[in-house]
């Protein structure tokens, strides 16, 4: 306890109370931790929504149910172009490490089109869903199985105008500390909405149609 | 107007939406102006815009930001507490075989609004608040981690406030109680703009809580000073840091859970409606997932300021401080896996619901032990009742009668008796009023000097602490009563006239508490008044102990000339007693952020975009989301967000110090 508390014996000499000899800290020094503490927040998110498809995702009142509607080998197609997106990001970020402006670049518009291909089929298999009748509002199955992968695709959606926003600042500014700060942030962000797939894939479209 | 064009332009706004047949809505809407053109015309004479605008505004300062989000605070308890004096003078009047004055529609949404401006727009703010403008000084740093993220946040705020002051005089709000439960709130059963305003109003304002919780948590992990571990943080940042943690964790829940409810009410899809496989359940047990840690991110703030308290007015190091900082932990770990006692007549069985009620009457332990660590502190201490003193006892004999009744309602089959009923009401405001409330007011009258460099007036201070604390008891105590005899919740009109006495006695108490309020804004007025009198030149005015007493009040834009090296849980107190001397000379240039305005216009934008959602004018949602989305990515187009302050500067302020320093002696 005193080892906690005191570093010091009372009555020894008075000791350093401040810092004489401080160097300026770079900004950003806190970014990594508050990025990666405003993901897991956005985790809690698809977590109240995963529980909520999890608790409405059989009630499906009389109306279609997953193994009416999943087509799972378009889904495939679609996990493989996110998966692909993620495994070419980390291209972008080992060119990145190694300083080569248009080679980051160039991986991130290669992930960007992934990423847009990803969004592009989910709004197609979407449209042909409520083609077929099966709309958000025709049970709470459907209501939260729209939500949970609408959500996903709006997050899918930011993540690339995000993108795009920093290959313009990359190409103006060139990869300065701040602007590998941002790439190392969205990396983040563009895995963890991987790993949310996953997810999505697992429990929603393969537990469904086996349901 | 062609009705198609109309609709296009004003969405479901129209001149039948503002409630000019109201006499009562009629009368506070030209007190609001009156009052809103005063004290705008004064600040035109002044010519404090300019002011205003340079060093508040537009300021990421930590201290001011803080200072910002007391002011709404204030503000919004005179909107909150109007709301509250109308129930009772209307369950008064209409107890006595009468109908009251207030017609089902209005008192339905006054209880509505009650509830949520209290948690939402007081009682966050003011924690909020104290953070930012106490927990960077009390670990040594000279902002917070996110500066701009911070001014963001308040701004937020403040934008979901003004969206539910606005829905009092245009359109009306929910009138559904404060949580909004469904059925009841789906577009079915409220079909106008009430739940609209509770949704995108909370939205909002949630945006600015969970990223002020993050920038929170940074702060705390990243920028204490060296030597300051996290077994010497003052506790008062331990529980601001379990609290923030508490935010992060759980104000998502709230956002998905209010998303949801408003795709059933914009698109029509059915989580949570009566029918096609909806389950209104869900939205229950998700929205007391938030709703429950709540509660603690409002009074585990309060516990830190009694311990600060306590420990400066006693003039003793906190007794047990090891213990204290793991029953903080434990409540917060714990505040996770009780939100089913929120409703046990929901039907899930025995089995859960003995579970609920066991993990409840668990949190009383570390309570407890917080609670036995203050008394503890005071025993032999030599205890000044100073106002923060004050209320601090005031809250350990009244908290204490509120935690029992909460261990009371935790005993399920009691709860199928209290449930719903007065009981609850006055079990909560037991332990809302009698900690979160005499806490702030307790940390207030403490940090006072510190963010202004005068104390408060203590004669109007112990006026407004008496009425306070009397009115409560006059006001709360009955409805104890009127709960055990069965009274509900929400009740206009009361049948049974042998109760009406008790609701008497209730509104008198409310009147008490309204002398309490008012006494407390004439006491800033008389300090603001008086402030050459009382004012603090040590910037230690109580003889403090930790890190925020070391510099002046108030404290430079960069807090502090050197980063202080700690050495002791009570780092100030450690210094005083070791001869620690003020270093003179040696200053180098401080690095800081700049001031912007983005913050501010990004929260307009927001609230153009939530009042265009409300009343479905598709046009002014899209355009306002639109221009936030283009303002927010433009402003990261912009890499000089900081400056240095030139030594020379800080070298002029640290003189200034010494020669004031000196006078004093």
């Amino acid at each position: 306890m005193s080892a906690l508390t005191h570093t010091i014996a009372p009555g020894s000499r008075t000791p350093t109370y401040y810092v004489a000899d401080e160097h300026a800290h770079a900004p950003g020094g806190s970014t990594y931790i508050g990025f990666w503490i405003y993901v897991m927040s956005d985790c809690l998110i698809f977590a109240s929504l995963f529980a909520t498809y999890g608790v409405l995702g059989g009630n499906y009142a009389a109306g279609p149910a997953p193994k009416d509607i999943f087509e799972l080998p378009i889904v495939a197609v679609n996990t493989t172009m996110l998966l692909l997106s993620s495994i070419t990001y980390g291209f972008a970020m080992l060119a990145m490490e190694r300083n080569k402006v248009s080679a980051t670049l160039g991986w991130l518009a290669v992930t960007a089109l992934f990423g847009a291909a990803f969004v592009g089929i989910e709004l197609h298999e979407f449209a042909g869903l409520i083609h077929e009748g099966a709309t958000p509002q025709r049970s709470a199955f459907l209501s939260s199985f729209f939500t949970l992968v609408g959500t996903h695709g709006l997050h899918v959606t930011s993540g690339l105008v995000w993108m795009v926003v920093l290959m313009a600042q990359v190409a103006s500014k060139g990869l300065v500390e701040a602007n590998k700060r941002r790439l190392l942030c969205l990396s983040m962000f563009w895995h963890f909405l991987d790993v949310v797939w996953i997810g999505v894939f697992t429990f929603v479209y393969l537990l469904g149609v086996l349901r | 107007m062609n009705p198609t064009l109309q609709h296009a332009i004003f969405g479901r706004l129209s001149l039948d939406s503002i409630p000019y047949h109201e006499p009562i809505l009629v009368g506070t809407f030209v007190g609001v102006a009156i009052g809103g053109l005063v004290v705008l015309s004064a600040i035109t004479y002044f010519g404090a815009w300019g002011y205003l605008w340079k060093e508040w505004f537009t300021s990421v300062d930590h201290k001011r930001i803080g200072v910002m989000y007391i002011v709404l605070a204030i503000v919004m308890l005179l909107r909150g507490f109007a709301d509250a004096l109308m129930m009772r003078l209307q369950q008064a009047l209409g107890s006595d075989g009468g109908q009251g004055y207030l017609p089902a529609h209005h008192f339905d949404q006054i209880f509505t609004a009650h509830g949520v401006i209290m948690i939402f727009f007081v009682a966050m703010p003011l924690v909020t608040g104290l953070f930012n403008v106490v927990m960077p000084l009390q670990i040594g740093a000279r902002d917070v981690s996110f500066p701009f993220l911070n001014s963001f946040s308040f701004w937020m705020t403040v934008a979901g406030a003004v969206l539910t002051m606005i829905s009092l005089f245009v359109g009306e709000y929910a009138r559904t109680g404060w949580l909004s439960y469904p059925p009841l709130s789906e577009a079915a059963y409220s079909a106008d703009v009430g739940v609209d305003y509770y949704i995108w109003g909370l939205q909002i304002a949630g945006i600015g809580t969970l990223l002020s919780g993050i920038n929170m948590i940074c702060t705390i992990i990243k920028m204490r000073a060296p030597g300051m571990t996290l077994m010497r943080m003052p506790v008062f940042v331990w529980t601001t840091l379990c609290a923030n943690v508490l935010i992060v964790a759980a104000f998502p829940i709230l956002t998905a859970v209010l998303a949801l409810l408003a795709l059933d009410r914009y698109l029509g899809m059915n989580f949570f409606s009566n029918d096609f496989g909806g389950n209104p359940m869900m939205y229950v047990n998700l929205i007391w997932i938030w709703g429950h840690p709540e509660v603690y991110i409002l009074i585990l703030p309060a516990f830190g300021v009694f311990s600060e308290v306590t420990a400066t007015f006693t003039g003793k190091r906190l007794f047990g401080y090891t213990s204290m900082v793991y029953a903080t932990i434990v409540i917060t770990l714990l505040s996770y896996i009780v939100w089913l006692h929120h409703f046990f007549t929901m039907g899930s069985g025995a089995s859960v619901n003995s579970f609920f009620g066991i993990t409840t009457m668990i949190i009383s332990i570390p309570t407890g032990a917080k609670m036995f660590n203050w008394l503890f502190t005071m025993y032999r201490g030599r205890i000044r009742f100073e106002l923060p003193m004050m209320w601090t006892v005031a809250f350990m004999l009244t908290f204490v009668i509120g935690g029992m009744s909460g261990v009371m309602l935790a005993v399920p089959p009691a709860d199928f008796v209290l449930h719903n009923s007065l009981f609850l009401i006055a079990h909560f405001h037991n332990v809302i009023i009698g900690g979160v409330v005499f806490g702030m007011f307790a940390g207030i009258a403490y940090w006072f000097p510190k963010a202004f460099g005068f104390r408060l007036d203590p004669f109007w201070g112990k006026m407004s602490f008496w009425f306070w604390v009397v009115g409560f008891y006059f006001a709360f105590m009955p409805l104890y009563v009127l709960g055990f005899m069965g009274v509900t919740r929400r009740l206009r009109v009361i049948d049974d006239p042998t109760v009406h006495i008790w609701f008497v006695v209730a509104a008198f108490g409310a009147v008490l508490i309204l002398f309490g309020i008012l006494s407390f804004i004439v006491q800033i007025a008389v300090s603001i008044k008086n402030r050459e009198k009382l004012r603090d030149l040590t910037g230690d005015p109580w003889n403090g102990r930790t890190l925020e007493w070391s510099t002046s009040s108030p404290p430079p834009a960069y807090n502090f000339a050197f980063t202080p090296v700690v050495h002791d849980i009570d780092a100030w107190w450690d210094m005083k007693q070791h001869g620690y001397v003020r270093p003179l000379t040696g200053f180098k240039p401080i690095h800081m952020p700049k001031n912007t305005p983005v913050g501010l216009i990004l929260a307009v934008l927001a609230t153009a975009f939530g009042f265009g959602m409300i009343w479905h004018i598709w046009w002014l949602a899209i355009g306002g989301f639109a221009a936030a989305i283009a303002t927010g990515i433009a402003h990261t187009f912009n890499y000089h967000r900081d400056y240095y302050i030139p030594a020379d500067e800080v070298l002029r302020k640290e003189t200034e110090r010494t020669r004031l320093l000196s006078a004093k002696a």
